[in-house]
């Protein structure tokens, strides 16, 4: 057992390194591309590592997570716009372009909204939850469709990437360095998150509700506040995204957008601290190799996902460091 | 009289047309074990589930600690203070012997709502968990998980988890199911002294156990209570020998 | 507003409800009988739409097209079935989700690459063009009425055949014990595989019918699929009668929603707004229905379970 932890650990490390590197090399070679494929690697990594939080930890299949991605880079865009317009959003409030308090908005947005969405959902479970988080997401990506006011179906664009204070995210390797700051910190959460006595009783909830509820553990209170946390850090990953890609639209909130967070989830490693990661590596990787040799790349991303779920589960870093462990 | 900890009233469940719970009173005094008895499908299980909260009856009462627990589900009713164990063993599979009785120990203590502090590195969990399972003879197993455990090591897990809540009574589904003699016998043991921590409300199949243990005795035949006493009023109650012990004994 | 545009809007819901009721009726059959959650319901839709189009165009007869539409959907149903969603049975739901997505991403790519990316046209069968006159005065499209016609027709024809038939036994013993019915010698591979077949001859019914209303491209099964979940978690998964209720509700709903809405806020909005908030609303209303339903019955109307 203690050799497995010893393995995901370096398997761990290597990653983050490798992340890291990557784009060091990529940059002082002058290929500024690559930075910006690690940047997005980064990036749908958090995003994951939010949904791994509800879907990894606590086992709520939550098919509705590109609603909080989606939310996150609205709160970006909108808040961009308005401050690049001078105009205030309501109540005489000012937009900003200060990334730390777009993020902080996108936190708070994510969470008011995931609370109901998670109080109605999670009196079901299994294939209704699945079925009522698509349903409420596709609720939100239909709204930003039809609100005109933020670009509706043809999205919004953020002319100039928001700031962080002592950095010029305008280049590609600080705005890097950002999200991979931020990836590490979410990772570190996860890891609390799952270490704490509330990712026990998550887990426990996971594995057996009844045994929870015996005890005298809520199940459902548990549930709902992983729900709102999880929600809440993919929101923060979707402002990064609308950042990077200086643009936010609706395809951010579809039904597509989450199944992909999932995908990348499974790809990597359920549950596993960096499945997301490894899952975004290969996710990113793959649609830049295979989308260079063919135009139909998705066609083959079905195939290798459909091999995958059926013949190799616990994805990528359960076939390097073997099966999970739990103390 | 000792004080009544359990106090059951009228209770009436259905399904349909087979009446499961039919008019059923019972209760549970301090320092007692109360055997609760009776063929397959009598309804014993369905009784645990309603009093443990995991179902809710048609009509009638049940108080615990003199609170009327309608309306709390399982949860609310086992921070109270009501303990139980499953007829099959209900067990976090992932986790281990160990991280099992930690879960009733962090229950025990309030809010689950803590977000910082590893469970493994937090001695007012481990160490009370480590004193159950040494308690019911698991300690060498404690960080095995649940799901390689033998069938009579997650009896002996389930029996540590309800000893972690330091329940004020305990309701024991059928603990001795699938054990050995040997097992049954050290497990009648144990029971035996438990009684002086909390009441327990107990039900079971093994008649050796049951004779042994309990103080009082109650008959459940078809949804119905149709005796209740001491062991050796209920061994020679005519009614009962016809409807049970008759087959049996 | 008149009487006549106020029928029109409601036999439109009605419509959409039909067609709902086409693909929320396999949905909830094959989740019913073999416990599982089919994402690529959308793209058995949109196969049968484009066998429809393809055969239509090349006989000329749009009846040729749509028997060509319901074995082509069959047909892609059994082949799925048989290759991929009968080792998801034994499955939890993560797994069938992803490996049913899986098939979305390939059956969409795939019909891309096989027939491009612009959208194939598909008319209405003469004998179906022109209109009926409405009470009220307004004339209403035939097609459109046929389309209702046909999903009564198909309720009608499921109902017989659940209820009176050896397949329907079948299938009705498969929902509620499995084992029994491998003891009672009934070959249960087989009846799965018919069993997601004719769910997916009626999304491709669906499709095809859908297809001469609307242009046939890659991706229209999907808002239609994601409407016929919310159909069925309104009606209660696994029974087809919630299937029915779920789907003209959410038809009618979603369609007078989108009428009156607007309509309605112009008694407290100016006539721009009115139609602005009206229609961000109206584009919700369905979800919010289904979450007051859910807060009440957390599984269904019409639940088979609990």
């Amino acid at each position: 057992m203690r050799r497995a932890v010893t393995r995901e650990a370096a398997t761990n490390t290597t990653l983050a390194l490798l992340l890291l590197a990557a784009p060091l090399a990529a940059s002082a070679m002058g290929e500024p591309f690559y930075v910006t494929l690690a940047t997005r690697i980064a990036v749908l990594a958090l995003a994951a590592v939010g949904l791994n939080i509800a879907l990894g930890l606590g086992g709520l299949v939550s098919f509705g997570h590109a609603a909080f991605f989606g939310l996150g880079g609205y709160a970006a865009g909108i808040l961009a716009t308005h401050a690049f317009n001078a105009e205030p959003l309501f109540l005489g409030i000012a937009g900003t372009t200060s990334m730390p308090a777009i993020w902080l908005v996108a936190m708070v947005v994510c969470g008011l909204v995931a609370l109901p969405i998670g109080a109605v959902s999670l009196r079901t479970s299994g294939v209704y939850f699945i079925m009522i988080t698509l349903a409420f997401a596709q609720m939100i990506y239909y709204f930003a469709i039809s609100w005109p006011a933020y670009g509706g179906e043809d999205g919004l664009s953020i002319y100039l990437r928001n700031s962080f204070p002592w950095v010029n995210t305008a280049a590609p390797l600080p705005f890097f360095l950002v999200c991979y700051g931020l990836l590490l910190l979410g990772l570190l959460v996860f890891r609390a998150l799952r270490d704490s006595r509330f990712g026990a009783a998550l887990q426990a909830a996971r594995q057996n509700e009844v045994r929870l509820a015996a005890v005298g553990i809520a199940p459902f209170d548990i549930r709902l506040t992983a729900f709102v946390i999880s929600a809440m850090m993919t929101g923060v990953a979707g402002a990064l995204f609308a950042d990077l890609n200086h643009f936010v639209s609706p395809s951010m909130l579809s039904w597509h957008m989450s199944g992909e967070l999932i995908v990348l989830i499974i790809l990597g490693g359920k549950g596993r601290l960096f499945g997301p990661v490894a899952g975004a590596m290969l996710y990113v990787l793959l649609e830049h190799v295979l989308g260079g040799i063919t135009e139909r790349w998705q066609f083959f991303l079905g195939l290798i996902l459909l091999g995958v779920v059926l013949f190799a589960r616990g994805g990528l870093i359960g076939l390097v460091a073997g099966r999970q462990s739990h103390g | 009289m000792a004080e009544t900890v359990l106090e059951i009233r009228d209770l009436r469940k259905s399904f349909g047309a087979l009446k499961a719970t039919d008019g059923v009173s019972l209760d549970l005094v301090r320092g007692e074990i109360h055997a609760l008895i009776g063929p397959n499908g009598a309804g014993k299980s369905t009784l645990i589930h309603q009093i443990a909260g995991s179902l809710t009856p048609d009509s009638g009462t049940i108080r615990f600690l003199g609170r009327d627990v309608a309306g709390l589900d399982m949860a609310a009713r086992a921070r109270l203070g009501l303990a139980r164990s499953f007829q099959t063993s209900s067990l976090a599979r992932e986790f281990s012997a160990l991280r099992n009785v930690m879960l009733a120990v962090q229950a025990r203590q309030g809010s689950s709502l803590r977000f910082l502090r590893p469970v493994m590195q937090d001695a007012s969990l481990t160490e009370p968990a480590m004193a159950m399972l040494a308690r019911v003879g698991l300690a060498e197993r404690a960080h095995v998980p649940a799901a390689e455990l033998s069938h009579g090591e997650c009896r002996q897990l389930e029996i540590a988890i309800a000893l972690a809540l330091g329940p004020r009574a305990f309701l024991l589904d059928e603990p001795m199911a699938g054990m050995g003699p040997e097992g049954s016998r050290r497990l009648t043991a144990f029971l035996d002294a438990l009684r002086q921590e909390a009441p327990i409300l107990l039900v079971e199949h093994d008649m050796d156990a049951v004779f042994a243990l309990a103080d009082r005795i109650s008959v459940l035949v078809y949804g119905r209570v149709i005796a209740t006493g001491k062991v050796d009023e209920i061994r020679n109650d005519p009614e009962v020998r016809r409807a049970y012990l008759g087959e049996s004994a | 507003m008149s009487i006549a545009l106020l029928i029109e809007q409601l036999l439109n819901g009605l419509q959409l409800g039909v067609m709902l009721f086409l693909m929320a009726a396999g949905l909830t059959l094959i989740f019913g009988v073999m416990g599982l959650i089919n994402l690529a319901h959308g793209s058995l839709y949109m196969i049968g739409a484009f066998a429809c189009a393809i055969v239509a165009t090349a006989t000329g007869s749009f009846w040729i097209g749509l028997a060509a539409s319901l074995a082509a959907a069959a047909a892609a149903g059994a082949i799925m079935e048989i290759t991929v969603i009968r080792r998801l049975y034994e499955r939890d739901h993560l797994d069938q989700v992803l490996a049913t997505f899986a098939l979305i991403l390939i059956f969409s790519e795939g019909t891309r690459w096989l027939f491009g990316s612009f959208p194939l046209y598909l008319d209405i069968p003469p004998a179906l063009q022109g209109a009926v006159p409405l009470p009220g005065g307004g004339q209403y499209q035939l097609y459109r009425l046929a389309i209702i016609g046909v999903g009564v027709a198909v309720a009608v024809g499921l109902y017989l055949l659940i209820a009176r038939t050896r397949l329907g036994m079948r299938i009705r013993a498969g929902e509620s014990d499995r084992e029994m019915i491998a003891a009672l010698g009934v070959d249960i591979s087989t009846l799965y595989t018919v069993v997601f077949a004719l769910g997916a001859a009626l999304a491709g019914l669906a499709g095809a019918l859908v297809g001469a209303l609307q242009s046939v491209q890659v991706g229209m099964g999907e808002p239609v699929l994601i409407l016929a979940f919310v159909v069925i978690v309104i009606g209660g998964i696994g029974s087809i009668k919630g299937a029915l209720f779920g789907a003209v509700l959410v038809g009618v709903v979603d369609t007078m929603g989108r009428f009156l809405l607007p309509q309605a806020l112009t008694l407290m909005l100016a006539p721009s707004q009115a139609a602005l908030v009206g229609g961000a609303l109206a584009s919700m209303l369905i979800y919010i229905v289904m979450a007051l339903i859910l807060a009440f019955r957390p599984s269904g109307l019409f639940s088979a379970q609990s």
